[in-house]
């Protein structure tokens, strides 16, 4: 077997699964579904074990499969960039995948549309895969729309919930706008570099560097301004980068294995990833560089002040995700690419791991979702409370959790930072690392510690619970989501909280296990060794993470170094914070909450954003809409003009009927009239 | 050498009048018989058109030449190019889709029904492979009767209305077409339409002309502000009306501008190229933005084909391989994606009697293998990659960009709009809970159904996944037809 049939393996394995499970699945049976899927993921997953070993072996790969269009000039195809950032991505990717998989043989075990799921899941694998390897960028938004898809297809996996299929749409919407610019942005990297393969437009950007288009007559913009802020409003929209994070919330719909996987570890990452790959263009745009950090930096802290408010344990972690990606984007915006993508890696698995750890809660309380009916649930499950504290300790930075490395760099990055917005930046991480460490160790003591809620309340649910009919085979999802419950069919009796089956909790260690060392590990060769190669551009005068190199003294040291430093303390304040309110003091957040009531108002309505949408471009929308059809279509065009003209011949042909008559004496009339008329005329010629 | 393009337009329409003869009724399953064997019949002999088609000329190709009325000079002159050959392919296995599709659905006037659909696709096969102006225009206006039938005695309850609207719009736009055919017989002493991509023509006279050829395809395609008789069409035509209406009879429009228009008259196109280009967008964006508050699924559909249409108009009129060559994968992916959105409606109508958005929701509980189906077609409407509806789109907006930033801007908001629409209705008639007794009580599609979907799915994605081979088919054409639009007449 050559590389190259093994690149091709990675992607088409998890398709085959897809394929054979999406169109048998029922016959197949459950268990032979689920293990052709998670074979699938798991020959792609050695496959790139092997590859990124090859890779760092100094073997890289750029070629077409096959020809998908040729037009004039023009050849688009279907093809492989093989490098270090691609390979990176593929162990991500399908490690995390692989885990989800397993995962959701226990998570979805109940679920009448059990083989639909994994389905799903090999497919948003294969998706994913196809983005990350993509050596041009029409494959690129290829996969950039695939994995749209399958996310709308998930998010609305419950598809008799109203919530569900509003929260869907509103996904695919809220993408749409993205991809709108994004493909702009393609479209003019076509338009002025002729070809849409990385290679060739990469080598070309610096001496396109200085050119101007004009978008309106003597107006004169940068070339490279405009691809890459048409670019980043793809990624703003895939991202979730304010304001187009709208949807991302809403995702939570979705079963919880894909809330993991798909919007928090590694879709949702796919514009950092972009960004990441278009370093050579980005590098050439001072502007796009501070639009990507201001838009980053606001998405980091005002999204993690929302994550302070939410009760649905599922909404904590995904506004998390929306801080966190906002502070890969800083990091992006600061030329720190490798730091983005380090903080990527160690994200995906940390907030895999707080999302499935979430899942596991969730079963645990039947399918309870609120913090508020949670509780002193670490006596009941020890493995996953161990394992959400690791991933909380590693979310909120502390050191030598994994995230701590990729966090701490970022932070270090954006104060060498001279972009535009570089102080806002530095202002918006600082915050957002107490505010982090807040909300993330208010939800672990609301979850896990305290006085037990859940009983009174689940015995209550379990009595007037419609799922148990749900697992007799009726369908009664719309009522239990009124709940706010996730209605998958467990069959539940309303007794204690249980430790999940092993499925759920040997991802969970698994997951746990990067969480801790991933950082450690990986800093030195990711950030300041050479392990992205040339698959990274930066540009000497925003070259931070050079700078950083300077005082890099070995992980240790950095651990060592930040206990002096300002974010450590914030850390530290901020769980403290969470365990003065939540634990010492429980009364105190209502009280809080009360004294600030404008603020707390603003909070819980998300900044009204989704207000704002509903009624500007929903409702504006169907406004136009209406008025154009009522007004444009039908009294105008079909009212005056078609039906109109009707009228008009009618009227006329009624007018001229007149003169037919019948009568010989008008006829004759007429006729006289009519040779004096020529008389006339020819005597006056 | 054989007659393949003859063979195409005249197979149909001997069994349909072979049909005909069946008449009654009573022997309606025998009349369905002829009629399949008809319709596989006239695809078949299409085959060889792709098959042995030549990829490196930009020449007409399985050209046959007869004398018809010599008096005038008029002949039975046929042959494709790589624009054309592609469409008669699409119309002839629609054909056999649409009579599959009336199988056990239309029960009364049975061989009527399935004459016409015959007939009306040998037509339209002359139409595409016509190359004398005047066997174009006899073709061109006998291709109404059919379709005028198939309304107004299939169709709804309102369709004597729609009916007369459709012939009425379409004849009125045509017949100064047949002037400006005339008038070109007189400059140019030939009706060979090859003949009159050579003729010199002032622009005072291109212009005039430029108006009668832009009136009569304008409407068909159709264009905006010329596009109400087509949701009135849709509504009340029965499903294969539908069908061949948005996958053929549009295309009409659309290769009219490119068989007519851009190589007779260059001069005045390039002149009123904004114009068009202006018109195209509007479809664009304001028909997308009525298409989304249609509450009648067929009415939703019928704009959005008016909306994806702009597409073609606007490609055309860009002037450049990437946009002709898109239009043309625009045309071939509508013809496919419109198809089967209008069958994924009939065969809900066929069960509920209701084209209503409201009527629905929460089919897929009760029809998951259909819902699947129109979930595939759903996203192809919306443009999603791998899938035949993003090709022509992509190519068109990428072509945009590049002629101008603003034109690919306007362009492209068919990616929100498109989706918001589609899915949108796909939501409220697909997910959800049952919404009432009669949802509640459908019956997933059976094997005739199945089958017929799945022809289009494997199109859809076929063409999704690797235009290449259906592109390839154009390139020689496209770039001799751009140099033809290149030289001046004046």
């Amino acid at each position: 077997m050559t590389m190259r049939d093994l690149y091709l393996l990675v992607p088409l394995a998890p398709l085959a699964a897809s394929v054979i499970v999406g169109l048998f699945g029922p016959k197949l049976g459950r268990s032979l579904s689920h293990w052709l899927c998670i074979l699938g993921v798991a020959i792609s997953f050695a496959a790139s074990i092997a590859i990124v070993r090859d890779v760092h072996a100094g073997h890289l790969f750029n070629g077409d499969v096959y020809t998908w269009l040729a037009s004039g000039s023009l050849r688009l195809a279907v093809g492989f960039l093989i490098d270090p950032l691609t390979a990176t991505m593929l162990i991500i990717v399908t490690f995390v995948s692989l885990m989800v998989h397993i995962y959701t043989v226990g998570y979805m075990a109940d679920d009448p549309g059990y083989t639909r799921f994994f389905s799903y899941i090999s497919l948003f694998t294969f998706s994913m895969l196809m983005l990350v390897m993509s050596n041009n960028f029409m494959q690129l938004f290829f996969g950039w729309e695939a994995v749209g898809l399958v996310s709308y297809l998930l998010i609305g996996f419950w598809y008799e919930r109203p919530t569900a299929t509003y929260a869907n749409l509103k996904a695919f919407l809220a993408n749409r706008v993205g991809d709108f610019g994004f493909v702009l942005g393609i479209g003019l990297v076509l338009a002025y570099f002729g070809t849409l393969d990385y290679a060739p437009v990469f080598a070309k950007a610096g001496s396109m560097a200085g050119t101007t288009i004009a978008p309106w007559a003597g107006g004169a913009w940068s070339l490279m301004t405009a691809i890459c802020i048409c670019l980043f409003v793809g990624a703003m929209g895939k991202s979730a980068q304010v304001p187009l994070h709208v949807w991302l919330p809403d995702s939570m719909e979705g079963p919880t294995p894909i809330s993991a996987l798909i919007h928090a570890a590694t879709m949702v990452t796919a514009g950092i990833f972009m960004v990441a790959r278009m370093s050579p263009l980005f590098e050439w745009s001072e502007t796009a560089l501070s639009f990507v950090t201001v838009i980053g930096a606001t998405t980091a802290l005002f999204m993690a002040f929302l994550g302070i408010v939410q009760n649905d344990i599922k909404r904590v972690v995904a506004y998390s995700t929306l801080s966190q990606l906002g502070y890969m984007t800083v990091a992006l915006g600061v030329s720190a690419y490798s730091a983005a993508i380090f903080h990527l890696m160690t994200h995906a698995f940390f907030k895999a791991l707080l999302f499935l750890g979430a899942g596991s809660v969730i079963i645990a309380v039947h399918h309870e979702q609120d913090l508020r009916h949670m509780g002193g649930l670490r006596r009941y499950m020890p493995i996953t409370y161990v394992t959400a504290v690791i991933g909380s300790l590693a979310l909120a930075g502390i050191p030598p959790f994994a995230g701590f490395y990729s966090k701490d760099a970022i932070i270090e990055a954006v104060g060498l930072s001279h972009v535009g917005g570089h102080r806002y930046a530095y202002f918006a991480v600082m915050a957002g690392v107490f505010v982090t460490a807040f909300y993330s160790f208010r939800m672990l003591f609301l979850a896990f510690h305290g006085e037990e809620r859940f009983h009174p309340h689940a015995a209550q649910q379990g009595a007037a619970d419609p799922q148990g009919k749900h697992a007799q085979g009726e369908h009664a999802h719309d009522a239990s989501s009124a709940a706010g419950a996730e209605p998958d069919a467990h069959v539940h009796d309303a007794g204690p909280p249980r430790e999940s089956p092993w499925v759920v909790t040997v991802p969970l260690i698994l997951l746990a296990i990067p969480s801790v060392f991933a950082g450690w590990a990986y800093v030195q060769p990711m950030l300041f060794g050479d392990w992205f190669g040339n698959s990274i551009f930066v540009r000497e005068p925003h070259a931070v993470l050079g700078e950083l190199k300077g005082e890099w003294q070995g992980p240790l040291a950095f651990a060592l170094h930040s206990l002096a430093t300002a974010p450590f303390w914030l850390a530290i304040a901020g769980i403290a914070t969470a365990v003065y309110l939540y634990l010492v003091n429980p009364a105190m957040p209502a009280r809080i909450a009360a004294r600030f009531a404008a603020i707390t108002t603003l909070l819980d309505n998300k900044y009204y954003f989704d207000r704002f949408n509903d009624w500007f471009f929903a409702g504006g929308a169907r406004w136009l809409g209406n008025f154009a059809s009522t007004y444009g279509d039908r009294t105008i065009i079909d009212g005056w003009v078609v039906n109109g003209s009707a009228k008009l011949v009618g009227i006329a042909s009624r007018a001229f009927r007149r003169i037919q008559s019948g009568y010989v004496y008008h006829y004759a009339f007429m006729m006289i009239l009519g040779v004096f008329g020529l008389l006339y005329w020819w005597g006056v010629r | 050498m054989t007659p393949y393009l003859s063979l195409s337009i005249w197979v149909p329409i001997a069994a349909g009048l072979a049909v005909l003869g069946v008449g009654r009724d009573r022997d309606a399953a025998f009349a369905r018989w002829i009629a399949l064997t008809g319709a596989v019949a006239g695809f078949l002999v299409t085959i060889p058109l792709y098959a042995h088609f030549d990829t490196a000329t930009s020449a007409m190709q399985f050209v046959e030449y007869a004398s018809w009325i010599p008096r005038f000079g008029i002949h039975y002159h046929v042959g494709v190019d790589g624009i054309s050959v592609l469409f008669i392919l699409l119309n002839s296995l629609m054909t056999v889709l649409v009579v599959w599709a009336g199988w056990e659905v239309i029960t009364t006037r049975v061989a009527q029904y399935m004459a016409a659909f015959l007939i009306m696709s040998g037509l339209m096969n002359g139409v595409f492979c016509a190359l004398d102006g005047i066997l174009f225009y006899v073709f061109f206006e006998a291709m109404l009767i059919p379709m005028y039938l198939i309304i107004g005695v299939w169709g709804g309850p309102n369709r004597v209305y729609a009916a007369m609207k459709f012939f009425l719009y379409t004849l009125l736009g045509s017949l100064l077409m047949l002037v400006a055919l005339i008038y070109l017989y007189s400059v140019s002493e030939s009706f060979e339409i090859l003949e009159w991509y050579k003729v010199p023509l002032e622009m005072g006279a291109q212009i005039p002309l430029w108006i009668a050829f832009f009136l009569a395809f304008a409407v068909k395609v159709p264009m905006w502000p010329v596009h109400t008789w087509l949701p009135d069409a849709h509504v009340e035509a029965p499903t294969g009306g539908s069908v061949v209406l948005a996958a053929i009879t549009l295309k009409i429009g659309a290769y009219g501008f490119v068989r007519f228009i851009l190589p007779i008259v260059p001069d005045a196109s390039r002149y009123l190229s904004g114009f068009v280009i202006t018109l195209s967008l509007i479809a664009v964006v304001y028909i997308g933005f009525v298409a989304l508050v249609q509450t009648d699924m067929k009415k939703l559909i019928a704009y959005s084909s008016i909306s994806h249409m702009g597409f073609v108009t606007l490609g055309f009129f860009l002037y450049s391989q990437l946009g002709v060559e898109g239009a043309l994968a625009q045309m071939l992916s509508h013809g496919f994606v419109s198809a089967a959105m209008f069958l994924c409606v009939g065969v809900m109508y066929d069960r509920m009697h209701s084209r209503q958005i409201a009527d629905y929701g929460g089919v897929v509980n009760t029809m998951p293998k259909f819902a699947a189906f129109m979930m595939l077609f759903a996203m192809a409407n919306a443009g999603l990659p791998g899938t035949s509806g993003f090709v022509g789109e992509f190519l068109v907006i990428l072509a945009a960009v590049k002629a101008d930033f603003w034109l690919g801007f306007a362009a492209a908001v068919t990616l929100i709009l498109g989706a918001a629409y589609t899915l949108w209705m796909y939501k409220r008639v697909i997910f959800g809970p049952v919404a009432n007794a009669n949802v509640a009580k459908l019956t997933d599609i059976g094997r005739r159904e199945f089958w017929l979907l799945t022809v289009l799915a494997v199109a859809v994605l076929g063409m999704g996944l690797w235009p290449k081979p259906l592109i390839d088919v154009m390139h020689v054409s496209v770039a001799n037809l751009l140099q033809t639009v290149a030289r001046s007449k004046l």
